[in-house]
Protein backbone atom coordinates (compact mmCIF):
# COMPACT_ATOMS: atom_id res chain seq x y z
CA UNK A 1 0.00 0.00 0.00
CA UNK A 2 1.59 2.93 -0.76
CA UNK A 3 0.74 6.85 -0.41
CA UNK A 4 -2.04 7.18 -3.10
CA UNK A 5 -4.16 4.16 -0.88
CA UNK A 6 -4.01 6.19 1.92
CA UNK A 7 -5.11 9.29 0.53
CA UNK A 8 -8.15 7.42 -0.99
CA UNK A 9 -8.67 5.95 2.21
CA UNK A 10 -9.52 9.86 3.90
CA UNK A 11 -11.18 10.69 0.76
CA UNK A 12 -13.84 7.98 1.22
CA UNK A 13 -14.10 8.92 4.75
CA UNK A 14 -14.90 12.29 4.06
CA UNK A 15 -17.27 11.50 2.27
CA UNK A 16 -19.20 8.40 4.05
CA UNK A 17 -18.71 10.89 7.29
CA UNK A 18 -20.41 13.88 5.26
CA UNK A 19 -22.70 11.59 3.73
CA UNK A 20 -23.64 10.15 7.32
CA UNK A 21 -22.87 13.56 9.33
CA UNK A 22 -26.57 13.99 9.91
CA UNK A 23 -26.80 10.20 11.50
CA UNK A 24 -24.29 10.86 13.68
CA UNK A 25 -25.58 14.24 14.61
CA UNK A 26 -28.91 12.65 15.82
CA UNK A 27 -26.92 10.08 17.50
CA UNK A 28 -25.40 12.83 19.58
CA UNK A 29 -28.30 15.09 20.12
CA UNK A 30 -29.45 11.75 22.29
CA UNK A 31 -26.61 11.68 24.41
CA UNK A 32 -24.62 14.13 24.28
CA UNK A 33 -24.71 18.41 22.74
CA UNK A 34 -25.60 17.11 18.89
CA UNK A 35 -22.67 18.45 17.14
CA UNK A 36 -19.80 15.39 16.35
CA UNK A 37 -21.49 14.85 13.20
CA UNK A 38 -21.01 18.58 12.34
CA UNK A 39 -17.20 18.35 13.77
CA UNK A 40 -16.28 15.03 11.73
CA UNK A 41 -17.38 16.18 8.73
CA UNK A 42 -15.56 19.54 9.33
CA UNK A 43 -12.82 17.93 10.42
CA UNK A 44 -12.22 15.07 7.51
CA UNK A 45 -13.03 17.64 4.78
CA UNK A 46 -10.57 19.70 6.24
CA UNK A 47 -7.82 16.71 6.36
CA UNK A 48 -8.81 15.85 2.69
CA UNK A 49 -8.32 19.33 1.30
CA UNK A 50 -4.55 19.23 3.66
CA UNK A 51 -3.99 16.17 1.39
CA UNK A 52 -4.80 18.17 -2.28
CA UNK A 53 -2.52 20.97 -1.07
CA UNK A 54 0.39 18.94 0.20
CA UNK A 55 0.61 15.80 -1.44
CA UNK A 56 2.30 13.51 0.47
CA UNK A 57 4.47 10.96 -0.51
CA UNK A 58 4.43 7.88 1.80
CA UNK A 59 1.81 6.51 3.74
CA UNK A 60 3.10 7.90 7.15
CA UNK A 61 3.00 11.49 5.49
CA UNK A 62 -0.56 11.31 4.27
CA UNK A 63 -1.80 10.35 7.82
CA UNK A 64 0.31 12.72 10.08
CA UNK A 65 -1.45 15.80 7.49
CA UNK A 66 -4.68 14.25 8.55
CA UNK A 67 -3.63 14.08 12.82
CA UNK A 68 -2.36 18.13 11.91
CA UNK A 69 -6.25 18.74 10.56
CA UNK A 70 -8.28 16.89 12.79
CA UNK A 71 -6.40 18.08 15.67
CA UNK A 72 -6.51 21.99 13.69
CA UNK A 73 -10.08 21.76 12.67
CA UNK A 74 -12.67 19.36 14.39
CA UNK A 75 -13.17 20.86 17.80
CA UNK A 76 -14.83 19.44 20.66
CA UNK A 77 -13.24 15.63 22.24
CA UNK A 78 -13.29 14.22 18.77
CA UNK A 79 -10.39 16.42 17.52
CA UNK A 80 -7.74 15.99 19.68
CA UNK A 81 -8.74 11.69 19.81
CA UNK A 82 -8.90 11.33 16.24
CA UNK A 83 -5.78 13.31 15.85
CA UNK A 84 -3.79 11.79 17.97
CA UNK A 85 -5.07 8.16 16.34
CA UNK A 86 -3.74 9.56 13.22
CA UNK A 87 -0.45 10.93 14.47
CA UNK A 88 0.24 7.44 16.47
CA UNK A 89 -0.07 5.61 13.25
CA UNK A 90 1.78 7.94 11.19
CA UNK A 91 4.45 7.85 13.70
CA UNK A 92 4.43 3.92 12.89
CA UNK A 93 4.54 3.54 9.99
CA UNK A 94 7.56 6.03 9.66
CA UNK A 95 8.96 7.21 6.39
CA UNK A 96 7.79 3.57 4.51
CA UNK A 97 7.32 4.43 0.92
CA UNK A 98 5.23 1.15 0.69
CA UNK A 99 3.09 -0.19 3.62
CA UNK A 100 2.72 -4.29 4.02
CA UNK A 101 -0.87 -5.48 5.79
CA UNK A 102 1.41 -6.46 9.00
CA UNK A 103 2.34 -2.64 9.37
CA UNK A 104 -0.94 -1.38 9.11
CA UNK A 105 -1.74 -3.47 11.69
CA UNK A 106 0.48 -2.22 14.06
CA UNK A 107 -0.42 1.49 12.57
CA UNK A 108 -3.61 0.63 13.80
CA UNK A 109 -2.68 -0.88 17.15
CA UNK A 110 -0.89 2.44 17.94
CA UNK A 111 -4.37 4.54 17.21
CA UNK A 112 -6.05 2.93 19.94
CA UNK A 113 -3.03 3.03 22.12
CA UNK A 114 -2.75 6.81 21.08
CA UNK A 115 -6.55 7.32 21.67
CA UNK A 116 -7.30 5.11 24.84
CA UNK A 117 -3.85 7.50 26.40
CA UNK A 118 -5.06 10.35 25.99
CA UNK A 119 -9.25 9.76 26.50
CA UNK A 120 -8.33 7.23 29.27
CA UNK A 121 -11.12 5.24 28.15
CA UNK A 122 -11.62 1.42 28.62
CA UNK A 123 -13.45 -0.93 26.47
CA UNK A 124 -17.39 -0.65 27.71
CA UNK A 125 -17.15 3.04 28.67
CA UNK A 126 -19.39 3.64 25.55
CA UNK A 127 -17.10 5.24 23.41
CA UNK A 128 -15.11 4.72 20.31
CA UNK A 129 -12.92 2.54 22.06
CA UNK A 130 -15.53 0.20 21.94
CA UNK A 131 -15.47 0.12 17.92
CA UNK A 132 -11.90 0.58 17.27
CA UNK A 133 -10.62 -2.17 19.98
CA UNK A 134 -12.46 -4.90 18.23
CA UNK A 135 -11.17 -3.78 15.40
CA UNK A 136 -7.55 -3.94 15.92
CA UNK A 137 -7.93 -7.44 17.36
CA UNK A 138 -10.26 -9.19 14.09
CA UNK A 139 -7.50 -7.35 11.90
CA UNK A 140 -4.70 -8.72 13.32
CA UNK A 141 -6.46 -12.62 13.27
CA UNK A 142 -6.98 -12.63 10.16
CA UNK A 143 -3.44 -11.57 8.97
CA UNK A 144 -2.08 -13.72 11.82
CA UNK A 145 -3.82 -16.50 9.70
CA UNK A 146 -2.60 -15.39 6.34
CA UNK A 147 -5.71 -13.31 5.33
CA UNK A 148 -5.14 -10.51 2.84
CA UNK A 149 -5.71 -6.69 3.16
CA UNK A 150 -9.19 -6.89 1.70
CA UNK A 151 -10.33 -9.86 4.38
CA UNK A 152 -8.33 -8.20 7.56
CA UNK A 153 -10.00 -4.73 6.60
CA UNK A 154 -13.19 -6.20 5.99
CA UNK A 155 -12.96 -7.84 9.27
CA UNK A 156 -12.35 -5.01 10.95
CA UNK A 157 -15.08 -3.00 10.06
CA UNK A 158 -17.71 -5.79 10.45
CA UNK A 159 -16.07 -6.42 14.26
CA UNK A 160 -16.02 -2.16 14.38
CA UNK A 161 -19.87 -2.36 13.47
CA UNK A 162 -20.41 -5.21 15.96
CA UNK A 163 -18.90 -3.52 18.75
CA UNK A 164 -21.23 -0.15 17.88
CA UNK A 165 -24.13 -2.50 18.16
CA UNK A 166 -22.79 -3.68 21.81
CA UNK A 167 -22.89 0.30 22.74
CA UNK A 168 -26.45 0.59 22.76
CA UNK A 169 -26.82 -1.52 25.63
CA UNK A 170 -23.75 0.36 27.87
CA UNK A 171 -24.02 3.11 30.11
CA UNK A 172 -21.74 5.82 28.70
CA UNK A 173 -18.92 6.63 31.66
CA UNK A 174 -16.59 9.20 29.48
CA UNK A 175 -17.36 12.40 27.57
CA UNK A 176 -20.44 14.54 28.21
CA UNK A 177 -22.75 11.54 27.42
CA UNK A 178 -21.19 10.25 30.83
CA UNK A 179 -23.74 12.92 32.49
CA UNK A 180 -26.99 10.96 31.49
CA UNK A 181 -26.08 8.23 33.53
CA UNK A 182 -28.76 5.14 32.93
CA UNK A 183 -30.63 7.63 29.98
CA UNK A 184 -27.47 7.12 27.58
CA UNK A 185 -28.72 3.25 27.45
CA UNK A 186 -30.22 2.16 24.20
CA UNK A 187 -28.28 4.84 22.42
CA UNK A 188 -25.30 3.92 19.67
CA UNK A 189 -22.23 5.91 21.04
CA UNK A 190 -21.75 8.58 18.26
CA UNK A 191 -17.94 8.22 18.48
CA UNK A 192 -18.22 4.54 17.80
CA UNK A 193 -20.09 5.07 14.84
CA UNK A 194 -18.00 7.10 13.09
CA UNK A 195 -15.07 4.97 13.43
CA UNK A 196 -16.97 2.51 11.49
CA UNK A 197 -17.38 4.51 8.84
CA UNK A 198 -13.88 5.59 9.01
CA UNK A 199 -12.83 1.55 9.25
CA UNK A 200 -15.34 0.77 6.46
CA UNK A 201 -13.85 3.33 4.55
CA UNK A 202 -10.74 1.44 4.56
CA UNK A 203 -12.14 -1.83 4.03
CA UNK A 204 -13.63 -0.08 0.56
CA UNK A 205 -10.63 1.16 -0.56
CA UNK A 206 -9.25 -1.99 0.31
CA UNK A 207 -11.41 -4.31 -1.55
CA UNK A 208 -11.07 -1.73 -4.44
CA UNK A 209 -7.50 -1.97 -4.65
CA UNK A 210 -7.42 -6.16 -4.55
CA UNK A 211 -9.71 -5.40 -7.98
CA UNK A 212 -7.46 -3.24 -9.48
CA UNK A 213 -4.76 -6.24 -9.91
CA UNK A 214 -2.44 -5.87 -7.26
CA UNK A 215 -1.86 -2.61 -5.97
CA UNK A 216 -4.67 0.50 -5.80
CA UNK A 217 -3.99 3.15 -9.02
CA UNK B 1 -35.27 27.03 12.49
CA UNK B 2 -35.57 30.46 13.20
CA UNK B 3 -32.44 32.27 13.73
CA UNK B 4 -31.23 35.71 12.74
CA UNK B 5 -28.14 34.54 11.03
CA UNK B 6 -27.00 34.67 7.14
CA UNK B 7 -25.80 31.02 6.74
CA UNK B 8 -25.87 28.19 9.53
CA UNK B 9 -21.88 27.89 8.64
CA UNK B 10 -20.89 31.30 8.67
CA UNK B 11 -22.58 32.11 12.66
CA UNK B 12 -18.79 32.24 14.55
CA UNK B 13 -17.11 34.16 12.15
CA UNK B 14 -19.86 36.74 11.35
CA UNK B 15 -20.61 37.35 14.97
CA UNK B 16 -16.99 37.53 15.64
CA UNK B 17 -17.11 40.81 12.98
CA UNK B 18 -19.82 42.03 14.98
CA UNK B 19 -18.10 41.68 18.43
CA UNK B 20 -15.20 43.83 16.88
CA UNK B 21 -17.32 46.37 15.26
CA UNK B 22 -19.21 46.97 18.65
CA UNK B 23 -16.40 47.27 20.96
CA UNK B 24 -13.51 48.94 20.37
CA UNK B 25 -11.96 47.67 23.86
CA UNK B 26 -11.46 44.73 22.14
CA UNK B 27 -9.41 43.78 19.36
CA UNK B 28 -10.54 40.42 17.56
CA UNK B 29 -7.91 38.29 15.58
CA UNK B 30 -10.56 36.18 12.84
CA UNK B 31 -7.78 34.42 11.45
CA UNK B 32 -6.68 32.61 14.34
CA UNK B 33 -10.33 33.13 16.03
CA UNK B 34 -9.41 34.85 19.90
CA UNK B 35 -10.58 37.97 21.18
CA UNK B 36 -8.35 40.03 23.03
CA UNK B 37 -7.52 43.23 24.66
CA UNK B 38 -7.43 46.20 22.24
CA UNK B 39 -4.20 47.47 24.08
CA UNK B 40 -1.95 44.52 24.10
CA UNK B 41 -0.70 42.71 27.21
CA UNK B 42 -0.21 44.46 29.88
CA UNK B 43 3.59 44.73 31.03
CA UNK B 44 4.70 42.24 34.21
CA UNK B 45 1.04 40.85 34.26
CA UNK B 46 -0.09 37.20 34.14
CA UNK B 47 -2.11 36.78 31.38
CA UNK B 48 -5.08 35.12 31.62
CA UNK B 49 -7.21 33.07 28.59
CA UNK B 50 -10.47 31.44 28.56
CA UNK B 51 -12.24 29.99 26.52
CA UNK B 52 -15.09 27.43 25.11
CA UNK B 53 -17.94 26.43 22.57
CA UNK B 54 -19.81 29.97 21.45
CA UNK B 55 -23.40 30.20 22.03
CA UNK B 56 -22.64 31.22 25.89
CA UNK B 57 -22.07 35.18 25.24
CA UNK B 58 -21.63 37.11 27.21
CA UNK B 59 -19.03 33.99 28.12
CA UNK B 60 -16.26 33.90 27.20
CA UNK B 61 -15.42 36.95 25.12
CA UNK B 62 -17.54 39.69 27.11
CA UNK B 63 -15.42 39.17 29.96
CA UNK B 64 -11.88 40.44 28.43
CA UNK B 65 -10.75 43.45 29.62
CA UNK B 66 -8.98 45.29 32.59
CA UNK B 67 -9.46 43.34 35.81
CA UNK B 68 -10.44 40.38 33.97
CA UNK B 69 -9.66 38.33 31.11
CA UNK B 70 -6.57 38.91 28.54
CA UNK B 71 -8.01 36.89 25.54
CA UNK B 72 -11.01 34.78 25.32
CA UNK B 73 -11.57 31.72 22.31
CA UNK B 74 -14.53 31.12 20.79
CA UNK B 75 -14.58 27.42 19.27
CA UNK B 76 -17.90 26.51 16.82
CA UNK B 77 -21.17 26.70 18.47
CA UNK B 78 -20.85 24.23 21.47
CA UNK B 79 -18.13 22.92 20.17
CA UNK B 80 -14.67 23.46 21.79
CA UNK B 81 -12.14 25.77 20.53
CA UNK B 82 -9.05 23.45 18.66
CA UNK B 83 -5.75 23.79 19.84
CA UNK B 84 -4.22 26.38 17.15
CA UNK B 85 -6.31 28.57 18.53
CA UNK B 86 -5.89 28.79 22.35
CA UNK B 87 -1.80 28.42 21.46
CA UNK B 88 -2.08 31.73 19.42
CA UNK B 89 -3.84 33.37 22.02
CA UNK B 90 -1.60 32.22 24.73
CA UNK B 91 1.64 33.83 22.89
CA UNK B 92 -0.27 36.77 22.49
CA UNK B 93 -0.75 37.40 26.04
CA UNK B 94 2.46 36.26 27.19
CA UNK B 95 4.92 39.09 28.19
CA UNK B 96 7.19 36.58 30.09
CA UNK B 97 4.86 35.96 33.59
CA UNK B 98 3.13 33.01 32.60
CA UNK B 99 -0.16 32.49 31.15
CA UNK B 100 -3.56 30.70 33.28
CA UNK B 101 -6.04 28.71 31.57
CA UNK B 102 -9.55 28.90 32.92
CA UNK B 103 -11.01 25.71 31.46
CA UNK B 104 -14.65 24.30 31.42
CA UNK B 105 -14.64 20.82 32.78
CA UNK B 106 -15.74 19.38 29.40
CA UNK B 107 -13.69 16.16 27.81
CA UNK B 108 -13.14 18.27 24.42
CA UNK B 109 -12.49 21.86 26.43
CA UNK B 110 -9.81 20.08 28.76
CA UNK B 111 -7.79 18.25 25.91
CA UNK B 112 -8.10 20.83 23.69
CA UNK B 113 -6.41 23.40 26.33
CA UNK B 114 -3.95 20.35 27.33
CA UNK B 115 -2.71 20.24 24.13
CA UNK B 116 -2.54 23.90 23.26
CA UNK B 117 -0.11 24.16 27.00
CA UNK B 118 1.95 21.39 26.23
CA UNK B 119 2.98 23.02 22.59
CA UNK B 120 2.81 26.73 24.25
CA UNK B 121 5.42 25.07 26.89
CA UNK B 122 7.24 23.95 23.99
CA UNK B 123 7.95 27.33 23.36
CA UNK B 124 8.99 28.03 26.53
CA UNK B 125 5.25 29.75 27.76
CA UNK B 126 4.83 28.86 31.10
CA UNK B 127 1.37 27.54 31.24
CA UNK B 128 -0.77 26.54 34.10
CA UNK B 129 -4.09 25.79 33.85
CA UNK B 130 -7.44 25.60 36.51
CA UNK B 131 -10.22 23.19 35.54
CA UNK B 132 -13.76 24.53 36.31
CA UNK B 133 -16.27 22.10 38.15
CA UNK B 134 -18.89 23.30 39.73
CA UNK B 135 -21.92 21.66 38.67
CA UNK B 136 -23.41 19.24 41.60
CA UNK B 137 -26.15 18.13 39.31
CA UNK B 138 -23.80 15.33 38.22
CA UNK B 139 -24.30 12.55 40.66
CA UNK B 140 -21.74 9.54 41.17
CA UNK B 141 -18.61 11.34 39.41
CA UNK B 142 -16.59 8.09 39.75
CA UNK B 143 -18.42 7.13 36.62
CA UNK B 144 -18.72 10.19 34.90
CA UNK B 145 -15.93 12.56 33.18
CA UNK B 146 -16.15 14.60 36.42
CA UNK B 147 -18.36 17.28 36.84
CA UNK B 148 -18.86 20.02 34.56
CA UNK B 149 -17.94 23.24 34.41
CA UNK B 150 -20.52 25.83 34.38
CA UNK B 151 -21.23 29.22 36.15
CA UNK B 152 -18.58 29.72 38.72
CA UNK B 153 -16.30 30.26 35.80
CA UNK B 154 -17.51 33.64 36.12
CA UNK B 155 -16.28 33.92 39.43
CA UNK B 156 -12.95 31.88 38.88
CA UNK B 157 -12.23 34.62 35.47
CA UNK B 158 -13.08 37.92 37.68
CA UNK B 159 -11.26 36.86 40.48
CA UNK B 160 -8.28 35.49 39.41
CA UNK B 161 -8.47 38.38 36.58
CA UNK B 162 -8.44 40.97 39.61
CA UNK B 163 -5.39 39.09 41.54
CA UNK B 164 -3.41 39.19 38.14
CA UNK B 165 -4.35 42.67 37.56
CA UNK B 166 -2.85 43.69 41.14
CA UNK B 167 -0.02 41.97 40.23
CA UNK B 168 0.00 38.21 41.34
CA UNK B 169 2.22 35.84 40.04
CA UNK B 170 1.26 32.68 38.17
CA UNK B 171 1.20 30.26 40.89
CA UNK B 172 -0.95 32.78 43.10
CA UNK B 173 -3.48 33.38 40.46
CA UNK B 174 -3.84 30.05 39.61
CA UNK B 175 -4.20 28.94 43.29
CA UNK B 176 -7.03 31.79 43.86
CA UNK B 177 -8.96 30.40 41.04
CA UNK B 178 -8.84 27.22 42.46
CA UNK B 179 -9.96 28.53 45.52
CA UNK B 180 -13.16 30.31 43.95
CA UNK B 181 -14.08 27.08 42.12
CA UNK B 182 -13.48 25.02 45.49
CA UNK B 183 -15.50 27.30 47.35
CA UNK B 184 -18.60 27.24 44.33
CA UNK B 185 -21.24 24.94 42.77
CA UNK B 186 -24.12 25.50 40.87
CA UNK B 187 -27.09 23.85 39.70
CA UNK B 188 -28.90 24.23 36.38
CA UNK B 189 -32.85 23.95 35.28
CA UNK B 190 -34.23 23.93 31.85
CA UNK B 191 -37.62 24.64 30.72
CA UNK B 192 -37.15 24.37 26.83
CA UNK B 193 -34.40 22.96 24.61
CA UNK B 194 -32.30 24.77 22.55
CA UNK B 195 -31.07 24.87 18.74
CA UNK B 196 -27.76 24.59 17.39
CA UNK B 197 -27.67 26.41 14.30
CA UNK B 198 -25.20 24.31 12.13
CA UNK B 199 -27.90 20.87 13.16
CA UNK B 200 -30.81 23.05 12.75
CA UNK B 201 -32.98 21.12 14.90
CA UNK B 202 -33.33 21.09 18.72
CA UNK B 203 -31.31 18.91 20.91
CA UNK B 204 -33.59 17.74 22.80
CA UNK B 205 -37.03 17.77 23.73
CA UNK B 206 -39.54 18.43 26.89
CA UNK B 207 -42.79 18.13 27.35
CA UNK B 208 -45.38 21.98 28.57
CA UNK B 209 -44.93 20.41 31.96
CA UNK B 210 -41.69 19.12 31.74
CA UNK B 211 -38.38 20.29 33.08
CA UNK B 212 -34.79 18.93 33.04
CA UNK B 213 -33.29 19.05 36.27
CA UNK B 214 -29.46 19.48 36.46
CA UNK B 215 -28.72 20.44 32.51
CA UNK B 216 -25.59 21.54 31.93
CA UNK B 217 -25.11 24.75 29.56
CA UNK B 218 -24.38 22.79 26.05
CA UNK B 219 -27.94 22.07 25.50
CA UNK B 220 -27.15 18.55 26.80
CA UNK B 221 -30.30 16.86 28.88
CA UNK B 222 -29.26 16.84 32.95
CA UNK B 223 -29.71 14.82 35.53
CA UNK B 224 -33.59 13.85 35.71
CA UNK B 225 -37.01 15.09 34.50
CA UNK B 226 -39.27 16.75 36.66
CA UNK B 227 -42.69 18.52 36.59
CA UNK B 228 -42.96 21.85 36.29
CA UNK B 229 -43.64 23.65 39.38
CA UNK B 230 -43.36 26.84 40.87
CA UNK B 231 -40.01 28.77 40.85
CA UNK B 232 -40.12 28.58 44.54
CA UNK B 233 -40.05 24.69 44.72
CA UNK B 234 -37.47 24.75 41.65
CA UNK B 235 -35.14 27.23 43.58
CA UNK B 236 -35.02 24.54 46.43
CA UNK B 237 -34.32 21.66 44.37
CA UNK B 238 -31.69 23.21 43.41
CA UNK B 239 -30.39 25.19 46.63
CA UNK B 240 -30.84 21.56 48.42
CA UNK B 241 -29.00 19.91 45.92
CA UNK B 242 -26.10 22.46 46.23
CA UNK B 243 -26.43 22.55 49.84
CA UNK B 244 -26.47 18.52 50.59
CA UNK B 245 -23.14 18.95 48.73
CA UNK B 246 -21.31 21.94 50.02
CA UNK B 247 -22.86 22.95 53.33
CA UNK B 248 -23.77 26.84 53.18
CA UNK B 249 -23.04 29.17 55.62
CA UNK B 250 -21.60 32.36 56.17
CA UNK B 251 -21.81 35.09 53.42
CA UNK B 252 -21.72 33.93 50.17
CA UNK B 253 -21.62 35.45 46.73
CA UNK B 254 -24.80 34.34 44.20
CA UNK B 255 -25.53 34.09 40.60
CA UNK B 256 -28.73 33.77 39.01
CA UNK B 257 -27.73 33.14 35.41
CA UNK B 258 -30.42 33.51 32.35
CA UNK B 259 -29.05 30.14 29.69
CA UNK B 260 -30.65 32.59 26.92
CA UNK B 261 -34.48 32.75 26.63
CA UNK B 262 -35.60 33.74 29.87
CA UNK B 263 -36.64 37.21 30.57
CA UNK B 264 -35.37 39.36 33.73
CA UNK B 265 -38.42 39.61 35.22
CA UNK B 266 -38.11 35.80 35.95
CA UNK B 267 -34.58 35.91 36.78
CA UNK B 268 -35.72 38.36 39.62
CA UNK B 269 -38.47 35.99 40.82
CA UNK B 270 -36.28 33.14 41.13
CA UNK B 271 -33.78 35.67 42.70
CA UNK B 272 -36.52 36.56 45.49
CA UNK B 273 -36.57 32.55 46.03
CA UNK B 274 -32.76 31.90 46.41
CA UNK B 275 -33.03 35.07 48.73
CA UNK B 276 -35.70 33.88 50.58
CA UNK B 277 -33.75 30.35 50.96
CA UNK B 278 -30.57 31.30 51.74
CA UNK B 279 -31.92 33.72 54.69
CA UNK B 280 -33.95 30.72 56.11
CA UNK B 281 -30.69 29.13 56.24
CA UNK B 282 -28.90 31.75 58.02
CA UNK B 283 -26.70 32.38 55.04
CA UNK B 284 -26.18 36.08 53.80
CA UNK B 285 -25.85 36.98 50.68
CA UNK B 286 -22.73 39.47 50.17
CA UNK B 287 -22.86 39.93 46.31
CA UNK B 288 -24.70 39.28 43.65
CA UNK B 289 -25.12 38.85 39.85
CA UNK B 290 -28.68 38.78 38.18
CA UNK B 291 -28.92 38.57 34.34
CA UNK B 292 -27.50 36.41 31.07
CA UNK B 293 -23.71 35.43 31.76
CA UNK B 294 -23.28 32.01 30.72
CA UNK B 295 -26.52 31.61 28.40
CA UNK B 296 -26.93 28.67 26.08
CA UNK B 297 -28.26 29.96 23.65
CA UNK B 298 -32.17 30.45 23.28
CA UNK B 299 -32.60 28.06 26.10
CA UNK B 300 -34.91 28.99 28.70
CA UNK B 301 -34.00 28.14 32.03
CA UNK B 302 -31.58 29.21 34.68
CA UNK B 303 -28.33 28.39 36.55
CA UNK B 304 -27.91 29.17 40.15
CA UNK B 305 -24.30 29.16 41.70
CA UNK B 306 -22.95 30.17 44.94
CA UNK B 307 -19.77 30.53 46.38
CA UNK B 308 -18.70 30.95 50.01
CA UNK B 309 -16.42 34.12 50.10
CA UNK B 310 -14.08 34.95 52.08
CA UNK B 311 -12.45 38.53 52.88
CA UNK B 312 -9.88 38.44 50.10
CA UNK B 313 -12.13 36.70 48.00
CA UNK B 314 -15.28 39.68 48.61
CA UNK B 315 -12.08 42.33 47.72
CA UNK B 316 -11.17 40.67 44.73
CA UNK B 317 -14.85 40.27 43.60
CA UNK B 318 -15.21 44.56 44.25
CA UNK B 319 -11.83 45.05 42.09
CA UNK B 320 -12.32 47.22 39.03
CA UNK B 321 -13.38 45.43 35.99
CA UNK B 322 -13.72 46.55 32.33
CA UNK B 323 -15.30 44.68 29.94
CA UNK B 324 -18.24 44.27 27.89
CA UNK B 325 -19.97 42.14 30.41
CA UNK B 326 -19.52 43.10 34.00
CA UNK B 327 -18.15 46.67 34.78
CA UNK B 328 -18.00 48.16 38.17
CA UNK B 329 -15.63 50.21 40.31
CA UNK B 330 -14.22 52.43 37.56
Amino acid sequence: MDASMFRAWIHEAARSVTENADRLTRLDSAVGDADHGINMRRGLQAAAAMLEETNPSTPGAVLAIVGRALISKTGGASGPLYGTGFRQAARTLGQEPDVSTAQLGAALAAALTGIQRIGAALEGDKTMIDALSPAVTAYQAVIDTGGDLAKATRAASDAAEWGLKQTAGMQARKGRASYLGARTIGHEDPGAASTVLILSALAHVSSAGERCAGGYQ
Amino acid sequence: MKKLINSPDRVLDDALVGVAAAHPSLTVNTFDRYIARAGGPTPGKVGLVSGGGSGHEPLHGGFVGLGMLDAACPGEVFTSPVPDQILAATRAVDVGTGVLHIVKNYTGDVLNFQLAAELAADDGVRVEGVVVNDDVAVENSTWTAGRRGTGATVFVEKIAGAAAELGADLGTTAALGREVNDRSRSFGVALTPCTVPASGKPGFELGEDEVELGVGIHGEPGRARGRLTSARELVAVALDAIHTDMPLSGEVLVMVNGLGGTPLIELYVVYAAVAEWLAGHGVGITRNLVGNYVTSLEMAGCTITVCRLTPQLTHLWDAPVVTPALRWGR
